[in-house]
């Protein structure tokens, strides 16, 4: 079993600086969809620990819905000759 | 390449092309291994087969992609359930809000990080959880064209 120990990524100093949690939610916030949130307000740090979770549920829905779709369309699909015209249009 | 996390480090690469490699490999696998699967087994797969190009896609250096690799390398078919070992903990900032422990148990690996930590590792997550939904919802149009 691994004898993992976590360590926090903060700087080198212990104290875990009022400024840096500002600054990490804040990133939350921006990773957050437009209609979520109006990323011109500041909002308090519990709303966006609130919607983080609520987006977060979404996507692993997401997930799951999509993942029942492309069983249904991959049942009639050859994946191997699919696979070059994908990756074209999908990084092109 | 990895992400490695820093405090000051605001966008870390995410890389489209291997999270595409990845995921298209894992679905060749699921479709050549059990075109006659039911469908429940075969969309299980798949969403397991999301997770972990996710994880392998952003590489070992985040915490919640050591974790779901190591979950779903052991035997993801199987229901039984881990025994989790409890690690020390790192002296928390006393948020004692449900909020915090609701998104502890969302990102996973969350439980045993510190504040701090925490918010850096959802970041990330949502990050690649994000993008692995755009691609998958772009294969659904490809296939569905």
């Amino acid at each position: 079993m691994s004898s993992r120990r976590s360590r926090s990524r903060q700087s080198s100093s212990s104290r875990i600086t009022e400024e840096q949690i500002n600054d990490l939610v804040s990133k939350l916030q921006s990773l957050l969809p437009e209609a979520r949130i109006r990323s011109n307000d500041r909002v308090s740090a519990a709303k966006v620990l609130q919607e983080t979770c609520n987006y977060i549920r979404g996507l692993h829905r997401e997930v799951d819905d999509l993942s029942e779709r492309l069983s249904e369309l991959l049942a009639t699909t050859d994946m191997s000759s699919a696979q070059a015209a994908i990756i074209r249009s999908l990084l092109m | 390449m990895t992400a490695t996390g820093s405090p000051g480090n605001p966008n870390p690469n995410l890389s489209k092309p291997m999270l595409v490699h990845h995921f298209l490999r894992a679905l060749a696998r699921v479709n050549r291994a059990a075109p006659k699967q039911s469908h429940a087994r075969r969309s299980r797969r798949i969403r397991c087969a999301a997770y972990a190009s996710m994880a392998a896609a952003a590489g070992p250096g985040r915490r919640w992609s050591r974790v779901l690799l190591r979950r779903l390398r052991s035997s993801p078919s199987s229901h039984r359930r881990r025994i989790s070992v409890r690690v020390a903990r790192p002296p928390r900032i006393a948020t004692a809000s449900s909020r915090v422990e609701t998104l502890r148990r969302l990102v996973p690996g969350g439980r045993s990080l510190g504040y701090c930590s925490l918010l850096e590792e959802t970041a990330d997550y949502v990050r690649w959880l994000d993008a692995q939904v755009q691609l998958m919802q772009s294969l659904v149009d490809f296939f569905s064209s």
